[in-house]
């Protein structure tokens, strides 16, 4: 028994050693890592005003944004952002399960960014309010320059406290806790060619349906044929997403870009999106860009367009953005740049237009606006246009 | 572990002695802002936010802060 005692013990010394070894050398290389660096720099001071707005299916969102950067001194930079969203809604969900709506959203946030020689250290708080929705969010990462300055490693992590209400009902408050784990890396391939790759990883644990949603289910009793319930979620949600973005410039100051995201999650949702895009310069003062996009989505496993029964579930969602189906972005934009040698306290300016026009092609979510047989209405579909008019200031 | 370690090291090693097979006289093109990937942050972090609250998936991508944009 003394024997043993004794081997554990011993066991236990040289374990506790070797991992204390093992801690230091990593931390000892990795301090190695970070000294080797020189210079790296921050984030430009300028002012952005934008007015943006969302429109289409029955909803139209809008609303100002503004977001200053200022350094303060050579190692920091700060910046402040408010942004309200005025959202006018009669969606398919809402005309045909509820009634017509109007709310505001504001948000504002702030955020510092640290850098000591080639490592930037960066903090940021957002709040976001509306009458049934409250969002604290925070995040921090650390980006450190390396190999040359060809390859920035990035690492992050956010969490997010939202708190979801029902109008109507005072007493109803659930919580969500989000949690964001982030790994980035950014690759100088050539001197024309630029590679970026972020993965992240995100819990969501709470409430995670929407108060309002319903789902429907075959009721003969119904004049309709069919009658309504209270949608279920689970109250977990794990996700993972893995996004790749390459640039190539052009001989005649122009740039192409492709894009490509897998994102999978923990409720059989596997979607896929692709972007292109191109980039033109032309002469000193204007920029135009044109891209696409395609998006394309299974469903969650607990979907379903119309269930045969009540409680035919555990779980049960007819949320559309849970169904199956792809949606088509083609935007164009124009930025111009204008008093180059300065005014007033500013370096210079721009204005900007950018637009967007969005196709979404439901599979399995049918439009209910359409009486007919319950189950032959026709698939949901609609388009929506994305405005963002803004002006920067470089000071 | 060990293989971990050897790698580390070597990583450490590099990220301070390489040399950049792109100078930094030949990063005229990557500097240019048609090869900014984030140019706007304010208009790129919007178009991601709507992209969060029309689609099931997200993430790797811009959008930061929170709120609920559904229906």
């Amino acid at each position: 028994m003394h024997v043993k005692v004794l081997v554990v013990q011993v066991w236990h010394q040289v374990v506790v050693v070797a991992v204390t070894k093992r801690i230091i050398l990593i931390a000892v290389l990795l301090a190695q890592t970070i000294n080797c660096a020189t210079a790296a720099v921050l984030p430009e001071d300028r002012a952005d005003v934008m007015f943006h707005e969302y429109d289409g299916g029955g909803v139209e969102i809008n609303g100002p944004s503004v977001l200053v950067r200022k350094s303060v001194g050579k190692s920091v930079s700060a910046y402040a952002k408010y942004y309200v969203d005025t959202v006018s809604s009669a969606s398919i969900d809402v005309i045909t399960t509820a009634s017509p709506y109007k709310e505001e959203r504001t948000e504002i946030g702030a955020g510092l960014d640290y850098l000591h020689e080639k490592t930037k250290m960066s903090l940021s708080l957002t709040t976001s309010s509306e009458n049934d929705y409250e969002a604290d969010t925070t995040s921090v990462s650390i980006s450190q320059d390396m190999f040359g300055d060809l390859t920035t490693v990035t690492l992050g992590y956010t969490k997010g406290d939202n708190v979801v209400g029902k109008n109507g009902s005072a007493s109803f408050r659930k919580d969500i806790d989000l949690k964001v784990y982030r790994v980035s890396v950014s690759q100088v391939l050539t001197k024309d060619m630029l590679l970026s790759v972020a993965f992240d990883t995100m819990t969501d644990q709470g409430f995670l349906n929407n108060p309002y949603r319903r789902v429907r289910y075959i009721d003969a009793a119904s004049a309709t044929g069919y009658s309504y319930q209270e949608e279920v979620y689970p109250n977990t949600r794990t996700s993972n997403a893995l996004a790749f973005h390459l640039r190539h410039y052009l001989p005649h100051r122009a740039s192409v870009y492709a894009g490509y995201r897998y994102f999978v999650d923990t409720w059989s949702i596997q979607a896929d999106t692709f972007d292109l895009g191109y980039v033109h310069a032309h002469e000193d003062n204007w920029l135009f860009e044109i891209s696409y996009r395609f998006y394309s989505q299974s469903q969650a496993e607990f979907y379903s367009d119309m269930f045969p029964y009540f409680d035919a579930q555990t779980f049960m969602a007819r949320d559309k953005e849970l169904s199956s189906y792809t949606d088509h972005t083609i935007s164009a934009g124009v930025t111009y740049e204008f008093a180059k040698d300065g005014f007033s306290v500013f370096k210079k300016g721009t204005v900007n237009l950018y637009i967007s026009h969005m196709i979404f092609d439901y599979d399995n979510f049918k439009d209910l606006t359409v009486q007919t047989i319950p189950g032959d209405e026709p698939a949901y579909r609609f388009t929506a246009n994305v405005y963002r008019l803004f002006a920067s200031f470089w000071f | 572990m060990r293989i971990s370690l050897i790698i580390l090291f070597s990583l450490s090693i590099i990220a301070c002695d390489a040399q950049p097979w792109v100078k930094p006289y030949e990063r005229a093109h990557l500097a240019d802002k048609v090869m900014i990937i984030d140019r706007d942050s304010v208009a790129s972090s919007y178009l991601e936010h709507v992209y969060d609250a029309r689609e099931g998936a997200r993430g790797a991508g811009l959008a930061s802060g929170g709120g609920c944009g559904c229906n």
